[in-house]
């Protein structure tokens, strides 16, 4: 009874104070998050326009939702209150989470032709990594990313060192970034040899490391991790040597946002950083710069990021056939193309690689095939159930040891063992 | 809180016969009742439904929540991350709420005067009171960046080498301390302000002519009657010390490893980016237990010399 | 006062008000000119608009703008309502209860709905109003502060004119309406111009509970638009800080007189 009136009390006031959103009947809702800069949410929206003239039977509402982090908050709120929408990209790595939420379907039930399973099948293997488990595929990557290096071929020149060739190994990062690394009449630090930011999201190009020591930082069922493998350990070791012992690194915590700007400012002669940063770089760079897959140790490697499709319960079996049928629109090859141009993010297919549009956009930057010629490297970005709670953990474990607060097996030991506590329920 | 009811005339009302006096009531009651509605709806019932919700379990999928005593609270003693934001979150206060109230009552001092140029100087301090900390903040990202950063220009003028004070444990909690210092010191002085400018001028006046310096002045007559005001202030003080969190969403995110989280901050994360709601409702029960605590220390301490009137 | 004290006394407040106004005058700074001299600060940059244009095209700004506009004037409407109600209640009836109801509205004065973001959130959710403009509202539509703002001044409005009314047969609520909240025009401002600038400003609720185009105020606009995976473009960030506080900053500039004179009015001291 309270409730009520108080329901009511409430509705009264919203109604003072509310701009209703205009109700569209619609068939399918769709919600994306934009996570970089440029105008990526009109790319969306004109690729949804262009698929409603072409198939005027469907409908589509494409919401933008805002941060990866607002889009899955908005999705779980939604699906909780019985209004999911029927399609939404979201962060690969909350595949775990939407399962253990029972808010998504697996796409295997709305493949049936042959030429659906090869769809299928055309996806770097790389980014299926992050979007399958227990043999059922729950995600089809569209905005993927991997961390590549930036070299500034000025820099380069000025040291002494070949502007065109890159680091190959850590060995190497480290050689060339103490000859790059440059200091004043007062002894104090004017260019780094290499920035590799660590704030934030650590864990993503820290995994490029670990890779890179060929190690795996959880299992693919995403309910064990692997944080005091001795090579994780080893790998943490010669992250924060490289701001310690060979001090070719600004010591501490190293800012993500503020990179590309330090990289500019001349501030540090290397960096990693996301494919996503291409254009920015292209436009904003004031000198020549290089774009190289990351160094090798034990082997070559890289984490993916970024966005998948998901697909979710609570709609008829139309209504998901026709998202499906969508997304398998929208991955397909001329728009794919057209979107990764927008965006800088990884074209998921090799197909989308082979139109024209791509290769005269690759001709002519050449810089964006190493993204690709990386995959084969790339393995799959961490991810496992509770990922948000995991993650963090294994984050404050790297800013413990980055920072010195404590060594990096005890922080990883540590890390290791709450980790296991949480994701024990899930065995 | 306990405000002056004692000074309320209430002789008007006491004549009345018992037909008019029971309308009063009712008359009363209807007046506060569409305000107490919603103060108690979002403000004394979640209060309380906060502690029912924290022997719960957090609901996941299809798991609904249980009843799992004070097993939320086992957890939060073992929880290093809690005792880590706690601790910086007393930091924290004892850091901005002497520091923003010691500015704030120089600032008001400052532009109490004429002089040429002072409500240009107001309007400085003012500013941060009119900006959104969460847009100020990326500004402040700027200021405190190594090497191109302008601290770092600034020292680097000086041939100080580079600072890292976000990315650093022992610095991150302080450059947070600072942003929201700057971002409260000027919304205080308008308090301080008005308060000074009630003071009689002849108070000085008279102790000027027995001989006292300025720092007399202000230390035995301006800065007692300033004592509501200060009371008034360091509520909201206190409550900012629990309240500002927003800039830490951009400067740190709480790191380098929880370095620089607050209490508030570890509630948003661990209810709205872990979903772990029950775990949130825990902390959050310490946050108010925390405020409670202040209400009754400053009950003893101001009561006596306060009142509202 | 001596000379030396004087100037001394001068150069800390000019000083103070240098280092306070830094970072706007870097958002002003980095908003008029190409991004290369974000870091750099040389005389003779060139000026430009182009961040302004960028910003306003990354982001549907109008739309945050409305929402925002929409959120501040309807909390600042029901709060002098709902308030004014109150605070005429407590400074003026006599009923039982009424102290210690009054101690239950200023305890908001200390927990505030700020801190209860979980439970306010379930509340909402159970209301069906996640992701409108009401459930941004709601949890400040009635506020202690206002209510004990409001009834200190109340408690100054003299008895004989409350009286004069009553005996021209004027109601309760006529009464509050020709006499008292004229006398307390004043407070009226002062509060509304705090109300104004901490809803306009405020982020970490409203974040919660928006996750559309069409709810998200301004502030919320701009911590998505400014956390890009590309890293930080202060040039345009602050162009559009600028943007989204300027109604703002003019409305204070406009005002200052008589915000602190308000103040100085109502009692709070």
């Amino acid at each position: 009874m309270l409730a009520n009136i108080l329901k009511g009390a409430a509705a009264a006031a919203a109604l003072a104070i509310t701009a209703a959103a205009p109700a569209r009947a619609t068939d399918l809702q769709f919600y994306f998050p934009v996570a970089v800069g440029g105008g990526a949410a009109e790319v969306i929206q004109s690729l949804t326009d262009e698929y409603m003239a072409a198939n005027p039977e469907v409908k589509i509402d494409a919401v933008y939702a805002g941060t990866y982090q607002d889009t899955i908050t908005k999705v779980i709120t939604a699906a909780r209150g019985g209004n999911a929408p029927q399609l939404s990209v979201a962060l690969a790595v909350d595949m775990f989470t939407l399962i253990d939420e029972g808010l998504i379907l697996p796409f295997d039930d709305f493949i049936t032709s042959e030429e659906d399973r090869a769809w299928l099948d055309s996806f770097y293997p790389a980014f299926m990594e992050n979007s399958q488990t227990g043999g059922k595929t729950y995600g089809i990557p569209f905005q993927r990313s991997t961390p590549v290096l930036y070299w500034n071929k000025e820099a380069f020149a000025e040291a002494g060192l070949d502007p065109e060739a890159p680091p190959a190994t850590w060995d190497e990062m480290v050689e060339m970034g103490k000859t790059l690394t440059k200091r004043d009449a007062n002894g104090n630090v004017t260019q780094w040899g290499v920035r590799i930011p660590t704030s934030g999201f650590p864990y993503w190009l820290f995994q490029g490391l670990s890779t890179q020591n060929d190690v795996i930082l959880a299992n693919a069922d995403g309910n064990k991790t692997n944080f005091d493998d001795p090579a994780v350990v080893e790998a943490l070791e010669y992250l924060v040597s490289l701001s310690t012992e060979h001090a070719v690194m600004e010591p501490g915590i190293v800012e993500w946002g503020a990179t590309p700007k330090a990289f500019f400012e001349g501030q540090a002669a290397m960096m990693w950083t996301t494919t996503g940063n291409l254009t920015n770089v292209r436009a904003n760079a004031p000198f020549d710069f290089g774009v190289a897959m990351l160094p090798a140790n034990k082997r070559r490697g890289a984490p993916t990021g970024g966005g998948n499709f998901y697909l979710f319960d609570g709609s008829s079996d139309e209504e998901l056939a026709a998202a499906v049928d969508f997304i398998k629109w929208i991955t397909g090859p001329e728009q794919s193309a057209k979107w990764t141009m927008a965006t800088g993010y990884v074209a998921p297919r090799p197909a989308t690689w082979e139109t024209d549009t791509m290769k005269a956009y690759a001709a002519d930057f050449p810089a964006v095939l190493v993204a690709r010629d990386q995959l084969e490297h790339a393995v799959a970005e961490l991810s496992t159930y509770e990922n948000q709670r995991i993650t963090q953990i294994f984050n404050d474990a790297l800013a413990a040891a980055i920072t010195g607060t404590k060594p990096a097996d005890e922080a990883l030991a540590e890390a290791q063992a709450q980790a296991d506590a949480i994701l024990a329920a899930y065995r | 809180m306990r405000a002056g009811h004692d000074g309320l005339p209430v002789a008007f009302f006491v004549q009345e016969d018992a037909p008019m006096l029971s309308r009063q009531w009712i008359h009363g009651w209807l007046l506060l009742l569409p305000a107490l509605a919603f103060i108690f709806l979002f403000t004394h019932i979640p209060a309380i439904t906060t502690i029912w919700n924290s022997f719960q379990s957090t609901p996941r999928g299809r798991r609904p929540a249980q009843f799992v005593g004070l097993d939320n609270y086992e957890r939060l003693i073992g929880d290093p991350v809690f005792w880590k934001v706690l601790v910086n979150n007393l930091w924290f206060a004892l850091g901005t709420i002497p520091v923003s109230i010691a500015l704030s009552i120089a600032m008001a001092l400052f532009v109490n005067r004429a002089f040429a140029g002072r409500s240009l100087v107001r309007m400085a301090y003012f500013t941060p009171t009119v900006l959104p900390l969460i847009a100020v903040a990326n500004i402040w990202l700027f200021f405190y960046t190594p090497g191109f950063g302008l601290i770092d220009q600034v020292l680097g003028a000086f041939g100080h080498g580079q600072t890292n004070l976000l990315g650093s444990p022992d610095t991150a909690l302080g450059a947070i301390i600072v942003v929201s210092i700057w971002k409260e010191a000027g919304f205080f002085m308008i308090f301080y302000l008005a308060a000074l400018q009630a003071i009689p001028p002849q108070l000085a006046e008279a102790a000027r002519i027995e001989g006292a310096g300025g720092w007399t002045i202000f230390r035995r007559i301006t800065f007692p009657l300033m004592m509501p005001t200060t009371l008034f202030v360091s509520i909201n003080a206190v409550i900012n010390a629990f309240r500002l969190v927003d800039h830490i969403f951009i400067l740190t995110g709480g790191g380098p490893d929880n370095a620089s989280s607050l209490l508030l901050y570890y509630i948003y994360e661990t209810s709205f980016r872990y979903w772990d709601t029950a775990y949130g409702a825990t902390l959050t029960v310490v946050m108010l237990a925390l405020l409670g605590l202040f209400a009754i220390g400053q009950f003893f301490l101001f009561d006596r010399k306060v009142h509202y009137k | 006062m001596t000379g030396f004290d004087r100037i001394l006394m001068t150069t800390g407040a000019v000083v103070l008000a240098l280092i306070w106004v830094l970072p706007l005058a870097y958002a002003v700074w980095t908003a008029f000119h190409p991004s290369e001299y974000e870091a750099r600060f040389v005389l003779g940059a060139p000026l430009t608009l182009e961040n302004f244009v960028k910003a306003w095209n990354a982001a549907p700004f109008a739309r945050y703008f409305l929402n925002t506009f929409i959120l501040v004037t309807g909390i600042v409407v029901c709060q002098f309502v709902l308030c004014t109600l109150a605070a005429y209640g407590f400074a003026r009836y006599r009923f039982p209860g009424r102290d210690i109801l009054f101690s239950l509205v200023l305890l908001q004065l200390l927990v505030m709905p700020d801190i209860l973001i979980v439970e306010n959130y379930r509340t909402i959710g159970a209301l069906g109003l996640v992701d409108t403009i009401a459930a941004i509202a709601l949890p400040y539509v009635a506020s202690g502060f206002g209510v004990f703002l409001i009834r200190q001044t109340f408690m100054t409005v003299p008895r004989e004119l409350d009286e004069a009314a009553r005996i021209e047969g004027a109601g309760p609520l006529t009464i509050l309406w020709r006499v008292y909240v004229p006398l307390a025009k004043p407070i009226y401002l002062a509060y509304g111009l705090v109300s104004v600038s901490h809803h306009w400003n405020n982020f970490l609720w409203p974040l919660i509970v928006t996750n559309s185009v069409e709810t998200r105020p301004v502030t919320v606009g701009l911590s998505i638009f400014s956390t890009t995976d590309s890293g930080v473009e202060w040039s345009v960030i602050n162009a559009a800080t600028l943007m989204t506080s300027g109604p703002l900053l003019i409305a204070f500039l406009l005002f200052q007189r008589q915000f602190v004179q308000s103040f100085m009015r109502a009692g709070i001291k």
